[in-house]
């Protein structure tokens, strides 16, 4: 009798559990920022003598998990094909896509992976945070630290593409990165193109029901 | 022909400078595109599209004004035309 009651507590408590554990699961939306419109996009600026260089990539993709309720908890990954980064010099281009450089034919991608967020303040549907996580520049992956921005765009998804049903999700990022880190033309002097490499990233995903 | 070659040089020069300053008087590189940003009413991002406009550059500029002083300095290796009074 005592082994029959103990085995029907289990299989409430394992129920309960799953139960609770789907419901959690059903709160994480997965977003898809893979964006036909071409609004999403990554702009890059390098300070030069003459004048800033300054470009874009629009080519962005990337999935992320993003709970409304936890915001903390967002994890993804975002990539940049690097045969999308443009500026509007076309021999600045040319050398941007070579081997130097960024060297496109090689390394395809580049690749941003979050593991955590932390200092997590959210107010009505925008959350600000420290992401940290995984830059990946022509083969060379190193742990960073980037604020980022979330805004919670519910049931705005139909707004942007018509006939659809679905959420938003809006990150914004502004951070800074070393060309020497990367392996970025490392020969080239410092007094002619700077070391450092200030990324803007504005994308959305979305998360259709 | 040294009249012909200080002619040549000052239309360079009025010519570099004033497709310079016509098409935009650029202060940095040359440039074959624009960069076009737009707002997402629904997102709020900006969309950075490009379209094609040649932007000439300082540095065709100095190309310009050098070549208009190369033909004023050339002018100076021929002797002035000198009218035979005989």
């Amino acid at each position: 009798m005592k082994n029959s009651l103990q085995s029907a507590r289990s299989a409430i408590l394992l129920a309960a559990g799953l139960i609770t554990g789907a419901a959690l699961n059903a709160a994480t939306q997965s977003f898809d920022f893979k964006d036909p419109k071409g609004v999403n996009n990554a702009v890059f600026k390098l300070d030069a003598p003459l004048e800033a260089i300054n470009g874009s990539a629009n080519g962005v993709s990337g999935k992320v998990s993003f709970d409304p309720a936890n915001p903390g908890d967002t994890k993804g990954t975002l990539k940049v094909a690097t045969s999308t980064l443009t500026v509007p010099n076309p021999m600045m281009k040319e050398h941007l896509h070579g081997d130097q450089w960024m060297d496109v034919a090689k390394f395809p991608e580049i690749v941003f992976e979050t593991k955590s967020l932390s200092d997590v303040k959210t107010t009505e549907n925008t959350t600000t945070a420290t992401a940290t996580g995984t830059l990946t520049i022509k083969g060379v992956t190193k742990e960073i630290s980037a604020p980022v921005t979330l805004t919670y765009l519910k049931d705005k998804l139909g707004l942007r593409v018509p006939n659809m049903k679905g959420d938003l999700l809006v990150i914004r990022s502004k951070f800074t990165i070393k060309r020497a880190d990367y392996g970025i033309n490392p020969g080239a002097p410092q007094d002619k193109v700077s070391d450092t490499i200030e990324l803007t990233l504005s994308v959305a995903g979305a998360s259709p029901q | 022909m040294k009249r012909f070659l200080r002619v040549a040089a000052v239309a360079v020069a009025i010519l570099s400078a004033g497709l310079w300053l016509g098409l935009g008087a650029n202060r940095g590189w040359t440039k074959t595109q624009q960069q076009v940003r737009t707002l997402d009413p629904v997102t709020g991002l900006e969309s950075v599209d490009y379209r094609a406009k040649f932007s000439p550059g300082l540095e065709l500029l100095a190309l310009g004004l050098a070549g208009a002083a190369g033909l004023a300095a050339l002018s100076f290796l021929f002797r002035p035309t000198t009218k035979n009074n005989i």
